[in-house]
């Protein structure tokens, strides 16, 4: 065969169209909105410009969905009590899809692009410790309304939390097992896919252990399973006195639904990734999990006027009552303003210093201080299904 | 065969990715995030187009020789270089390190691809699909019950050395080996492979080496592209290296025309960039905030269209030299 011109070069000269095509698309991609000429941040007197990058497609969508209506909700409710320190704010919002390594990636062009002050984000701690490692790169504050793992805000002095951390909701459920229910044999089922899961359960058993309890199982599973008939016929054959399984909503329906097809009869008790209104959505999962617990960072029966006063904010705008990480979106947005506000100036240094120093803030999901750690010290509340809804059973404090 | 003019292009492209590197700091860290990811993805989808487009095989497992990749560099330095590196290394020698590095990640993918080829390429057709698919999944099961590699978690705090120019570089000498090798007298074979396998073997070419050999240098990039991509992220974490990603590259060789370099290298920019300017057509004004929302179902749907409009790939042109 015959092959005159040097392949690279003749391909790209019969292709030179395309790459002029490629260019373009490029040059519009990328250059096409231009960043604002500096004047967004900082000391300027426009909007103050606050990030936000969210799961609002894709697996934990319904998560990030009430987290992202909550922050909503909050700037709107600061903007139209005039602002901060006389601004107001601008939330600009950036999905993720739910998944890995797009966060990194909405989390540079919020910070080079748009110039924010500070990102507000994110629901699951996989994609928070992402984009961590950015946010303390370029100096600007994070505050993650709802990611629980310890391991998040210990990427650096500029990462914040306003939810209770990993360790504080095993010891609470670990507590609740043993004293409201009863259990002295517990199994335990873990999604081995999500680090929440997989933390959430480790803390768990190291406190139901550790007071006197025993732990007859411990089945596992990835988020991609649908069906988990194998490891509830294990958990059966020992059977305990309840399972534990840390896991999010999506599998929790599958895996209740077909504990009870199994015949388990024991309750199931979980974390707050259970907490959203698909847990009992489909067909029979009322029933299935009538006399279920978990534990959450708020509820909407909870009996504090500032929750009160949220909720019926919350319901005006969305026609729907909050969950917690409605809840926990909504402090997360207040907490950013209250720093900015104590701070006097819209600068992510000193912000990030008035964050750490803030101490019984109080908030819709309750009184908060962050720790050395930043790390929000605050009380967790129980909630149990009856009748197919979710009812407000006790609150816990730390 | 010498090809003057494909060494020629290689320094060409080694020298922008040089400087492009030392641009770096003085261009936007989001345009640069792009640019490297790019970059990451060309490394990916021309590999996997050695084995899928010109060896005519089907791999649904790429990710997962990237995640092998990604955890054996990320190891690398964050475990084994406080051992070996004296304190306070310079950073020619941390540059080295991460050299040492990227290329124990793609020798630690190639073996596998030599463990998982060398009895599953004896399959033919979909069934090498099927392995593929299944190893895939395995090592995402593996890494995420690894506690010491972190579990679900993943590793964090994976020091930041992939700039631009370790990922054109690699983009760059990637796209060099498969196309000498594909144009090489022996590369004749996995053309002959793909055209007709049964004319190949009666010709007697043994087809299931070249098969092997196809599947272990592919498996090398993807295992180069997964380290440059954890010391790119700094945080890897089992689902990143899932069977979406795999079917991500898949797209991106699909799109460009199964064998075609130039079209793959472009489908790789295009997919990657599509998102991005999605996300950036957003934000322009309020009156196109449903694009946001709508981003993944748009993505598919320009998928579709592209498909439907260019079955035989977006960038593809006739094959030069080859009869079919």
């Amino acid at each position: 065969m015959s092959q005159s011109a040097p392949p690279a070069a003749s391909i790209f000269r019969r292709h030179f169209r395309h790459f002029l095509l490629l260019t373009a698309v490029t040059v519009l991609g990328l250059v096409g909105c231009k960043p604002s000429d500096g004047s967004g941040a900082g000391s300027g007197t426009g909007a103050i410009k606050v990030g936000e990058f969210a799961s609002l497609t894709g697996n934990e969508a319904a998560f990030g969905r009430s987290s992202h209506q909550g922050t909503v909700l909050a700037v709107e409710e600061i903007n139209a009590a005039g602002g901060v320190l006389g601004r107001q704010l601008e939330l600009i919002t950036e999905d993720n899809q739910s998944k890995q390594d797009e966060s990194a990636t909405a989390v540079k062009k919020l910070i080079s692009r748009d110039k924010v002050v500070a990102v507000l984000g994110e629901v699951a701690s996989g994609r928070s410790l992402e984009a961590a490692p950015i946010c303390q790169q370029y100096k600007i504050p994070q505050i993650s309304p709802s990611s629980t793992n310890p391991k998040v805000t210990q990427m650096g002095d500029y990462i914040f939390r306003v939810c209770f951390i990993d360790p504080f909701q095993g010891t609470v459920m670990a507590k609740f097992a043993q004293s409201t229910l009863k259990a002295k044999k517990v199994a335990v089922l873990t999604d081995v896919g999500a680090p929440y899961s997989v933390g959430l359960a480790t803390f768990f058993k190291e406190r139901f252990v550790g007071d006197g309890g025993e732990i007859v199982a411990e089945q596992k599973f990835t988020n991609t399973d649908k069906d988990f008939k194998a490891q509830l016929t294990a958990i059966k054959s020992v059977a305990p006195d309840a399972v534990f399984v840390p896991a999010y909503y999506s599998q929790v329906t599958l895996i209740v639904l077909q504990a009870r097809e199994l015949g388990i009869t024991v309750p199931f008790f979980g974390g707050d990734g259970w907490e959203a209104p698909e847990l009992l959505q489909g067909s029979g999962s009322g029933e299935a999990l009538e006399g279920c617990y978990f534990s959450t960072h708020f509820s909407p029966d909870q009996d504090s006027p500032r929750a009160k006063e949220f909720v019926k904010s919350y319901e005006a705008k969305y026609g729907a009552k909050p969950d917690a990480m409605a809840a926990l979106g909504y402090d997360s947005a207040l907490l950013l303003a209250d720093a900015i506000r104590r701070a006097g100036v819209a600068e992510p240094t000193q912000i990030r210093d008035m964050l750490a120093q803030t101490k019984d803030f109080d908030g819709v999901s309750g009184m908060m201080t962050l720790d050395a750690d930043r790390n929000a010290r605050k009380s967790a509340v129980i909630i149990g299904i009856r009748d197919g809804k979710f009812v407000y059973k006790e609150t816990v404090n730390p | 065969m010498k090809h003057p003019g494909a060494r020629r292009w290689l320094l060409v492209a080694m020298a922008v990715a040089v400087g492009l590197g030392w641009a770096q700091d003085r261009l936007d860290p989001y345009f640069v995030d792009i640019l490297t990811r790019i970059a990451i993805n060309i490394t990916l989808a021309v590999s996997l187009n050695l084995i899928n487009g010109h060896a005519g095989q089907f791999s649904l497992g790429h990710a997962g020789f990237m995640g092998i990749g990604a955890y054996t560099a990320a190891a690398m330095t964050l475990f084994a270089a406080p051992h070996v590196l004296p304190g306070g290394a310079g950073g020619w020698l941390l540059g080295m390190w991460f050299l040492v590095a990227l290329m124990a990640a793609g020798g630690m993918a190639a073996l596998s691809g030599l463990v998982v080829g060398a009895p599953s390429l004896r399959l033919k057709g979909d069934y090498l699909a099927i392995v593929t698919l299944g190893f895939g999944q395995i090592i995402a099961v593996i890494f995420r019950n690894i506690e010491p590699l972190g579990g679900a978690l993943g590793l964090q705090g994976i020091p930041a050395r992939t700039n631009l120019a370790w990922a054109y570089g690699a983009a760059a000498l990637t796209v060099y080996v498969v196309t000498a090798l594909v144009n090489s007298t022996y590369g004749r074979g996995f053309l002959a492979t793909h055209d007709d396998e049964v004319a190949a073997e009666s010709m007697g070419m043994n087809t299931t080496r070249y098969k092997i050999v196809a599947f272990v240098v592919g498996s090398f990039f993807a295992g180069v592209a997964g380290g440059l991509a954890g010391h790119f992220t700094l945080s890897i974490n089992p689902r990143g290296f899932d069977f979406n990603r795999s079917i991500e590259i898949v797209v991106m060789v699909i799109v460009g025309g199964m064998g075609r370099t130039m079209g793959v290298i472009l489908a790789a920019a295009l997919l990657t960039l599509l998102p991005e300017a999605l996300r950036m057509l957003s934000g322009l004004s309020p009156s196109l905030r449903w694009v946001g929302e709508t981003r993944p179902l748009l993505y598919s749907i320009l998928l579709i269209s592209l498909m439907l409009l260019r079955p035989q790939g977006l960038f593809a042109w006739k094959r030069k030299g080859t009869v079919s």
